[in-house]
């Protein structure tokens, strides 16, 4: 007899073969979010690399059905598929609409907006690998302050801001949100859990490391994602009727400069912008650590 | 293939396991058995779903027909039971 215990549910939902770069953050994510959820998923995804994960066709890498569309409209989608599940008495299954951060913060935008105020019941995530990646690295709105990019050769300006969709999503009208991160599989299913039992517009944010974007060893993707959260640049935290909880303790931080010296996209960084964007980030989670 | 062969819905009906993306690797994992004490995180952050756990408490394998040879299974290995290894090229 052992007492060792499976860290996820063992149900597989993925196939190996997929096409996504080797270590990238993606397929975790979305193999965890299946565990989750289950079979009785319907998934719709835009242009993107979470066009690929499914697989080239006329192969494919899920055990549930998906429907690959055009770039801007996720959220439509969504809306529809719901809409048909609900003549036929579907209630019980659960519709997930797949996009990245330029298929969500810009270009699709108006399209989950449109969902959110109808009320579509519908678990929309945003991955977040911080730039257009699937056509090879164009900076997004989602992109962070200083990340060189193609478009953004010596670092995206600190004049810009990384765009707060979650918040254009709570004045909105969503009735869950949160914030996940792979590396940390419990709080992950979690929260993809009590997303699933509650009926409405949901939206989960999750970040998504990209070996080939943020030029890093592909065998650090986990570990980056995690001083992420350790770091405080992504806080994991649970929106619900009016209230933010954090999930993880923002108190006790890493230095930034660990999480920006593992990727080479911040690699022209000097110290005293290194030491700047600590303080900016100090400033945020101080103002954050009030708000809750 | 002709495109008659072709099913008349763009529908995708065919697993990716047949797909040899362990044709990619220029690493490869290798176990240490002695170190590993069966937590099963390399089978859990696998990004390509090639550690196989056949039943629960029996040593995680590698799945060298699609396993991309990332390293994430090595990295996060607490024990440092997985070593990755040249592939001979
Ligand atoms: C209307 C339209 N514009 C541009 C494209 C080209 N395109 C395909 S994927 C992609 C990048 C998507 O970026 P994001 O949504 O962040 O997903 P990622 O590739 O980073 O996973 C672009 C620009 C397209 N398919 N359709
Ligand atoms: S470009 Fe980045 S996000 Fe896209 S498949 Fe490769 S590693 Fe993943
Ligand atoms: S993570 Fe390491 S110790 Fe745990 S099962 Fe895998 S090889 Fe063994
Ligand atoms: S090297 Fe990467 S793809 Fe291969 S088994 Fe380990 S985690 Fe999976
Ligand atoms: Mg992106």
């Amino acid at each position: 007899m052992t007492d060792f215990q499976f860290p996820l549910p063992k149900e597989e939902y993925m196939y190996p073969g997929h096409s996504a770069c080797p270590g990238c953050g993606e397929p975790i994510s979305m193999r965890m979010l299946l565990k989750a959820l289950g079979p009785d998923t319907i998934m719709n995804v835009p242009a993107g690399c979470c066009a690929v994960i499914p697989g080239v066709w006329p192969t494919y890498s899920l055990k549930i059905p998906l429907i690959d569309h055009a770039f801007e409209c996720t959220g439509a989608v969504s809306s529809g598929i719901r809409a048909a599940l609900d003549h036929f008495g579907k209630e019980d299954v659960t519709v997930v609409g797949w996009a990245g951060d330029g298929g969500t913060a810009d270009i699709g935008l108006q399209s989950l907006s449109g969902a959110v105020d109808r009320g579509t019941d519908m678990l929309y995530i945003m991955y977040d690998n911080e730039a257009y990646m699937n056509t090879g690295n164009q900076c997004s709105s989602a992109t962070p302050c200083g990340a060189n990019t193609t478009t953004t050769p010596g670092g995206k300006s600190h004049q810009r801001t990384k765009k707060d969709v979650m918040k254009m999503m709570i004045a909105n009208g969503i009735v869950y949100g949160a914030s996940l991160n792979p590396a940390f599989p419990e709080d992950f299913m979690e929260k993809v859990v009590t997303a699933k039992g509650i009926r409405g517009p949901k939206f989960l944010h999750i970040l998504s490391p990209c070996p080939s974007g943020w030029k890093f060893d592909p065998r650090n993707t986990i570990k980056i994602a995690r001083l992420a959260t350790e770091t405080g640049v992504f806080p994991l935290y649970e929106y619900r009727n009016g209230e933010t909880i954090f999930t993880k303790d923002l108190k006790n931080r890493k230095p930034l400069e660990e999480y920006l010296r593992l990727q080479g996209r911040f690699k022209h960084l000097s110290q005293a912008d290194v030491e700047g964007m600590q303080r900016v980030l100090d400033e945020s989670i101080q103002k954050l650590l009030k708000e809750e | 293939m002709n495109y008659r062969d072709l099913p008349s819905m763009p529908v995708a009906a065919q697993s990716t396991e047949s797909i040899t993306t362990g044709d990619w690797r220029t690493i490869r994992p290798v176990l240490n058995k002695d170190l590993c004490d069966r937590c099963y995180h390399c089978w859990a952050f696998c990004p390509d779903v090639s550690v196989i756990v056949e039943e629960e408490g029996s040593f995680p394998k590698v799945d060298l027909n699609h396993c991309k040879g990332c390293g994430i299974c090595s990295t996060e290995c607490s024990k440092q039971a997985i070593t990755m290894v040249r592939e001979d090229l």
